[in-house]
């Protein structure tokens, strides 16, 4: 029988999600015997090829490459899970959504305290454009569950995980449903 | 029954209470917890966040601003109010920022336990996003405009148990939000860390200054009981 | 009492008698004589009134029609609803804004004119329709415009650059008709000014309420609470001075009975609040008139003043030493809820327009805490019509629940808009035929916070039992676009909340944004049952009338126009609401580069 299929990515957020589903400890070999990973940085594979079963997104939208990452796992995962507050509702790289763009660039890159000699803003047509804000992810496409926390414990993602592997829709106890 | 005793149900629970109470005090005496989130037990109720709307004789009322009648029937624990108090908690969470990762009220915030309470993952509405300027005037008081919900204690402590009049609203609709008396900010007034109004805010919109993370994450009112457990804690078993 | 070091600031306060209650006619005679009320007058006005600064700016940021920062010399408010727009208010508009070079909300470079748009003008009769100043224009064309901004350039003093003092300017289509279609006893002419006081003058004060009460008068502003029943409560209300208020802040979009009444029937209305005086044992009354009724100020003094020559107001009215009654007008300063009777009492109180909890209702604690009556300016016309002929002559029409006639302001797809009155009980369909408009698409009954009417429910009846009304008649021909009407009334909502509680103030701006995805074609089967969601939550959790019915035109199209919801539609499962292009744009401008058009 084939193991469902998990994906996984973090846009604009730490990695502090994915670190936290490492934290699920000696649960890892239960993970490995339950699902099979597909498209996710533990793997370091980088392109879906294949349709899956639950897909875990890390991270708000800050810029395109966000955006089109984001539509990738929508179109390719069954179930799409929010994972985090940056995913929810942008999180710390939210904090730039109360100033302006430009204002955030200019401080961080010309008139900011660390700034030593007068740097400019980076331009490189390789980057990828910066959003005015940082949107959740469930601005951009549907989303099936949120999972809140920065980052959620490791407890609240096994539940999450239990629960969607077992075809139930997650329901965290009190101790587990956390927004920090 | 006592002259000035009365009686009502809630939820099918019988409550025997004294003329000229709110219901919700009726209810916190009682040890029958009424979500709420403006209402404060020290304050006369301002009737603004609406959390605690319930079914009172087929009607939809606010129970910190109803007396209670003798003989009214009232409805608090239904799915219909609890997903009605669900949607006002989202749209305070999203009129607003409230970053609970590095917010200092965070397991203390009544918000956020609320949110906890109602089964709140994240808010679906979309973010206002708004930008208030902070105030930082005051020397042992921090004001962040972006975190108030416009629950008015703050107005109704400076008022009545402080005699200052320090806050008031300024603007309509949307737009409207916490003034500070005169033009100097909080420093300017006669503001005090002692203040009841400094102590009164249920969110980290009024905050005493070098306080915050006295009391580590994990150990705050919130982190392991509901809001409103002290409240249902006083429901006296029935006598034996 | 203090000097402010304002002579003209010093003069307000000691018209008032320096009482902060009256906070609204000083911030009034400030914003008139200086075209904003800055904040150095604020905190004189603090001080002259013995107040907090944040009390006074509490009441002052919350009315549209006070400004806290330099306008223009005038203010020029053009009137916007579904009804000034079908006949032409963008043209207007875009009319006004290519003739100044500037856009709404903004002022002139010359500093001549702001140029904003308002809610409801009470004219929607005649519109398009503008308030310049205290001065109406009606029935506005892009071709008047012109000659409008001529008139107010030549009324500029060349040597003071500010407008003459004195006299108003005479502007073209500054004229506003009374258009009385079909008029009936309310309506006429037969009885001299006065004759119902003598009437009810015969009677001890418990005989008159008597007699309203055998009349079964209903409230004529929409919620039909019987007037007897409301003047007694007062009356039982705790002893002592007790208040009369004359509710003249008509804001409901598409209704002008009161503007006809007040500036046609101003002495009919002044005899029932001298009746409810007499019958309530209050020694004076306030009628509450909004700010967009300004311009009927001095023939409303006018009245009053030829009321007191004749002895129908000041002491011993008609000769009967044992009662005296004053009467005095408190303007508003543009806000709808007002019209609401509590957050009316606190706007006359000095503060923000916001509406009280109740209980105490008040009949109770009203107006500076005293028992108070809040009535209608119809209501009070039909007092003084049921004095001068007898309840039974009033209750032998209409129907048993609602009995009398009623003014219904028709606006909209109609050969004749105008004031109409009926017996209560007639029919849609009969209202339609009167009006010429027998084939309408839909009818909004009682303004945005009444509910729409499709042609299948025409033979339903206005009547409290049925159809209540406040007598808003909005006529939509069959091809008009019923979302952008209901995202338009959405809008008017969002504008008009105080932002009091949750449910209103946020709930009206997220119904508002979501309508528009909705009238975009962007939303998803999805979106329309969270928008219904969303709309319920308001309706069932808001504190007062304006955010309990703020869903209504969304909720009875969606049940009765549910072929246009669908198809508007997105097919797709999921839409975002996000414009990602426009959102890369100030980036792409930072770095000189282009938004990505395409994403995926």
């Amino acid at each position: 029988m084939t193991r469902p299929r998990l994906a996984t990515c973090s846009l604009t957020g730490c990695f502090g999600c994915h670190m936290s589903l490492l934290d699920i400890d000696e649960r890892l070999l239960d993970l490995a015997d339950l699902v099979e990973l597909d498209r996710s940085p533990f793997d370091d594979k980088k392109r879906f090829d294949r349709p899956v079963d639950i897909g875990f997104i890390e991270g708000g939208c800050s810029n395109t490459h966000n955006v089109h990452v984001l539509r990738q796992f929508r179109t390719h995962c069954r179930t799409l899970v929010s994972v985090g507050a940056c995913a929810l509702y942008g999180g710390v790289p939210a904090m730039r959504n109360v100033v302006t763009l430009r204002a955030c660039l200019e401080e961080a890159y010309q008139n900011g305290p660390t700034v030593t000699c007068g740097g400019h803003i980076p331009d490189d047509p390789e980057l990828p454009l910066l959003l005015d804000r940082v949107y959740p992810a469930h601005d951009i496409v549907r989303i099936d569950h949120f999972l809140p926390g920065c980052p959620p414990s490791a407890d609240a993602i096994w539940e999450t995980l239990r629960a969607l592997l077992t075809g139930q829709a997650p329901d965290l106890p009190y101790p587990l449903l956390k927004y920090e | 029954m006592p002259l000035g005793t009365l009686q009502f149900t809630i939820d099918g629970i019988t409550v025997q209470t004294q003329e000229g109470q709110s219901l919700i005090a009726a209810c916190d005496a009682a040890g029958l917890y009424i979500p709420r989130l403006c209402y404060h037990p020290d304050l006369r109720p301002a009737g603004n966040c609406r959390v605690c709307t319930c079914r009172i004789d087929g009607h939809q009322a606010a129970a910190c601003v109803t007396p209670v009648r003798d003989g009214m029937v009232v409805e608090n624990d239904t799915p219909q109010l609890n997903a009605d108090r669900l949607a006002l908690i989202e749209m305070m969470f999203v009129e607003g920022n409230h970053p609970c990762p590095y917010c200092v009220a965070s397991g203390d915030c009544e918000l956020q336990a609320l949110g906890y309470r109602l089964g709140m993952t994240a808010p679906v509405y979309p973010f206002f996003w708004p930008r208030h300027e902070i105030d930082a005037s005051h020397p042992d008081i921090f004001l962040d405009r972006e975190r108030c919900i416009a629950c008015s204690r703050c107005i109704e402590a400076s008022r009545m148990p402080d005699g200052k009049s320090v806050f008031s609203y300024e603007g309509r609709g949307i737009a409207m939000h916490l003034h500070v008396d005169g033009w100097g900010g909080l420093g300017a007034t006669q503001m005090a860390a002692i203040d009841k109004a400094a102590h009164v805010c249920p969110v980290a919109c009024i905050v005493i200054r070098r306080d915050g993370y006295r009391i580590p994450n994990g150990q705050r009112r919130f982190d392991k009981t509901p809001i409103g457990t002290d409240i249902e804690a006083r429901r006296k078993a029935p006598p034996s | 009492m203090a000097s402010t070091g304002d002579a003209f600031l010093d003069e307000q306060i000691a018209l008032v008698g320096a009482d902060r209650g009256r906070l609204m006619d000083v911030l009034r005679a400030v914003q008139t004589r200086y075209g904003h009320v800055s904040d150095a007058s604020a905190s004189a006005i603090a001080a002259g009134l013995g107040m907090h600064v944040g009390d006074v700016i509490d009441a002052l940021s919350f009315y549209a029609f006070f400004s806290r920062v330099p306008a223009g010399r005038f203010q020029i408010r053009l009137s916007r609803t579904p009804i000034s727009r079908i006949h032409g208010a963008d043209a207007v508009a875009h009319a006004f804004c290519q003739a100044l070079g500037i856009a709404m909300g903004e002022t002139s470079p010359d500093g001549l004119v702001t140029l904003n748009w308002t809610s409801d003008i009470g004219m929607a009769d005649q519109e398009p329709a503008a308030l310049v100043d205290d001065v109406v224009v009606t029935a506005l064309t892009p071709e008047v415009v012109p000659a409008i901004l001529a008139a107010l350039r030549a009324a500029i003093d060349a040597s003071t650059g500010i407008p003459s003092p004195g006299n108003r300017v005479p502007l073209p289509h500054a004229r506003v008709h009374p258009n009385v279609i079909q008029a009936g006893p309310l309506l006429s002419r037969a009885a001299r000014r006065g004759d119902g006081i003598r009437a009810a003058l015969l009677l001890p004060p418990e005989q008159v309420v008597a007699r309203i009460a055998a009349a079964r008068l209903r409230g004529r502003g929409g919620a039909g609470f019987p007037t007897a029943l409301k003047w007694r409560l007062c009356r039982n209300g705790p002893d002592g001075e007790r208040h009369i208020i004359c509710n003249a802040d008509e804001g409901e979009p598409g209704t002008f009975k009161d503007r006809v009444l007040l500036s046609d029937f101003a002495d009919l209305v002044f005899d029932g609040m001298t009746i409810a005086g007499y019958a309530l044992g209050a020694p004076s009354g306030v009628m509450y008139l909004r700010a967009e009724y300004a311009w009927m100020l001095p023939a409303l003094h006018d009245v009053l003043a030829a009321r007191r020559r004749l002895g129908l107001l000041g002491g011993a009215i008609c000769g009967h030493d044992a009662f005296g009654f004053e009467i005095r007008i408190q303007s508003g300063a543009g806000a709808y809820i007002c019209g609401e009777e509590s957050a009316l009492i606190e706007s006359l109180e000095g503060k923000r327009g916001a509406p009280r909890d109740r209980p105490p209702f008040p009949t109770e604690h009203g107006y500076r805490d005293r028992p108070t009556a809040v009535n209608n300016v119809e209501t009070l016309a039909c007092v003084a019509r049921i004095m001068e002929n007898g309840p039974e002559t009033f209750a032998a029409l209409g129907t048993r629940e609602s009995t009398g006639t009623k003014l219904m302001s028709l606006s909209g797809d109609c050969p004749h808009p105008g004031l109409y009155e009926v017996p209560f009980g007639i029919t849609l369909n009969g209202l339609l035929d009167l009006a010429g408009a027998p084939d309408a698409g839909f009818v909004q009954v009682g303004g945005p916070s009444g509910r729409s009417v499709a042609p299948k429910d025409f033979g339903r009846r206005l009547a409290y039992e049925d159809l209540s009304t406040g007598g808003s008649i909005m006529i939509f021909g069959p091809d008009r676009d019923v979302l952008d009407i209901v995202l338009q009334f959405a809008e008017f909502f969002a504008d008009e909340s105080c932002g009091w509680c949750t449910p209103c103030r946020v709930g009206t701006a997220l119904l508002r944004d979501q309508m528009a995805h909705v009238a975009a074609g962007r939303a998803t089967l999805r979106d329309i049952g969270a928008l219904e969601s969303l709309a319920g939550t308001v309706a069932r959790t808001s504190r007062c009338g304006l955010g309990q019915t703020a869903p209504n035109p969304i909720l009875s199209t969606m049940r009765d126009f549910p072929e246009r919801y669908e198809a508007r539609l997105h097919a797709a499962d999921f839409v975002s609401k996000i414009d990602l292009v426009a959102a890369q744009r100030e980036s792409a401008a930072l770095q000189g580069r282009h938004p990505v058009e395409e994403l995926f």
